[in-house]
């Protein structure tokens, strides 16, 4: 006999997530249930964390950024673009109205797919996830908790719940290349922040890889050729930014594309990315 | 189906019966499985043809509804996750049917050809112009972006919110 839970408070979902072992949880379904319409699973007894408040909320302080994991793409787009507008930027390119005010931020890290669209921007702000379980809270960082292609390291029983970065100020660009400009799987994504306190660029790459990519060489390029003053660098530095970020990625020929597109794709787009956060390219 | 709770515990409910509120009104859902789409559910069990099924992955927005007033996909909804929740269908936008001039607008400027996209189309159109009355080509195009229609090319269900736009301006001058 199939069971469900529907709780309203986070303790309620945490305790009924460690209650059996073949417990699922499930957030905005945009892949769970078409897993189950496609006959691919056979959910036996699930939690359903669309109604825990606790988890769709978010506070941008001013050092930290702390995100539930029941953010939907839409409250991203809507709500986050001032603070966060890399993130606002892949969330906006996510499917399509319909699936940005489903789809949530902790699926995002919990499915995994290595299309992932935001978690380019996450692992490139160093954002670490907030897992509550039958044996308390821990923390990881993202870029360790997914560990392959839809394969994560939450265990068995815990929620994510949270996600917490450091608040960075400066500009911030997602692009992605794909087929149209809405309802779109990604080719090849990246994620930039630039960090004008601390004088770091930081970027991650989606969808080039089994897991997102940091491309923390072409980081170390970049960051020593920028006048951060000015805000400004050499158009060598930034071909050369490119190519390195073109080079941390392992993509793969599949149905969507080819694995020498992918990486002159990542090139292209970093470029671009990293053009459009300067305010001159000399 | 109730969801009792002790302390911080919740309980699991066996997924046999339970109610969701369509329209308005509540409707009994029984001898259910856990895996069942709000889309099955309300097409196949509760007797509201309208949503369509297609792709059954998200795609292509014709099994658009609205809940708790957000438009989904309702073939991305598991149907036992609904129950509490408003669900409104293209059977039931508003209860005086105020969307007819939605409709009349997609007949009359033809952007219904073979028609099995319209009602999601209808729904992410009331749920757009409920939002931005006076959205203009762009914006009508993004929220329009998750509909697929494979028969108009767009074009005259891009003329026919332009068109309901215009009469409902007109209408409130």
């Amino acid at each position: 006999m199939t069971q469900v839970a529907l709780p309203r408070t986070l303790d309620e979902a945490v305790s009924a997530a460690s209650c059996e072992p073949d417990t699922e949880l499930l957030a905005g379904g945009t892949d769970f249930c078409v897993e189950v319409n496609f006959g691919l699973r056979r959910p036996h007894r699930v939690v359903c964390l669309r109604r825990v408040g606790e988890l769709r909320r978010w506070q941008v302080g001013d050092d930290q950024v702390v995100l539930g994991a029941g953010t939907t793409y839409t409250d991203m787009v809507e709500r986050l673009g001032d603070d966060l507008p890399g993130l606002a930027a892949a969330a906006r390119t996510v499917g399509s109205p319909q699936i940005r005010n489903a789809g949530t931020l902790g699926g995002n890290i919990a499915t995994a797919s290595p299309a992932g669209d935001a978690l380019p921007f996450l692992v490139a702000a160093d954002a670490v996830a907030v897992l509550r379980g039958p044996h308390g809270d821990r923390e990881a960082a993202v870029a360790d908790l997914i560990t392959g292609v839809k394969r994560t390291d939450i265990g068995p029983g815990e929620v994510v719940v949270e996600v917490r970065m450091p608040r960075f100020r400066g500009p911030q660009q997602f692009l992605k290349v794909g087929t149209r400009n809405a309802m779109v799987i990604a080719i090849a994504s990246a994620a930039l922040v630039v960090d004008v306190e601390r004088h770091q660029v930081r970027g991650a790459l989606g969808s080039v890889a089994p897991v997102p990519v940091r491309i923390r060489r072409a980081e170390e390029l970049i960051n020593a050729e920028i006048d951060w003053e000015a805000l400004t660098a050499p158009a060598a530095a930034v071909d050369a930014f490119a190519a390195a970020a073109a080079e941390a990625a392992s993509p793969i020929t599949d149905h969507r594309s080819t694995a020498a597109y992918r990486r002159r794709a990542v090139e292209v787009i970093c470029a671009r990315a990293l053009r459009r956060c300067l305010t001159r390219v000399d | 189906m109730s969801t009792e709770t002790a302390g911080e515990m919740v309980a699991f409910e066996p997924v046999e019966g339970y109610q969701l509120t369509v329209n308005g009104t509540g409707m009994v859902v029984e001898e259910a499985w856990l895996g069942e789409s709000l889309l099955y559910v309300l097409r196949e069990r509760l007797g509201l043809p309208g949503s369509k099924n297609a792709c059954e992955q998200g795609e292509c927005g014709s099994c658009s509804v609205l809940l708790d007033g957000a438009v989904v996909c309702s073939c991305c909804v598991l149907a036992v996750d609904a129950v509490g929740s408003d669900v409104r269908t293209v059977e039931g936008l508003t209860a005086s049917g105020e969307v007819a001039d939605i409709q009349d607008a997609l007949v009359a400027a033809g952007g219904v050809q073979c028609g099995f996209c319209t009602p999601g189309f209808v729904v992410a159109i009331y749920d757009l112009l409920r939002r931005s009355p006076a959205a203009g080509d762009l914006e009508v195009r993004e929220a329009l972006s998750g509909n697929l229609c494979r028969c108009t090319g767009y074009g005259r269900i891009l003329e026919a919110v332009r068109q309901v736009e215009e009469r409902r301006a007109l209408g409130n001058g």
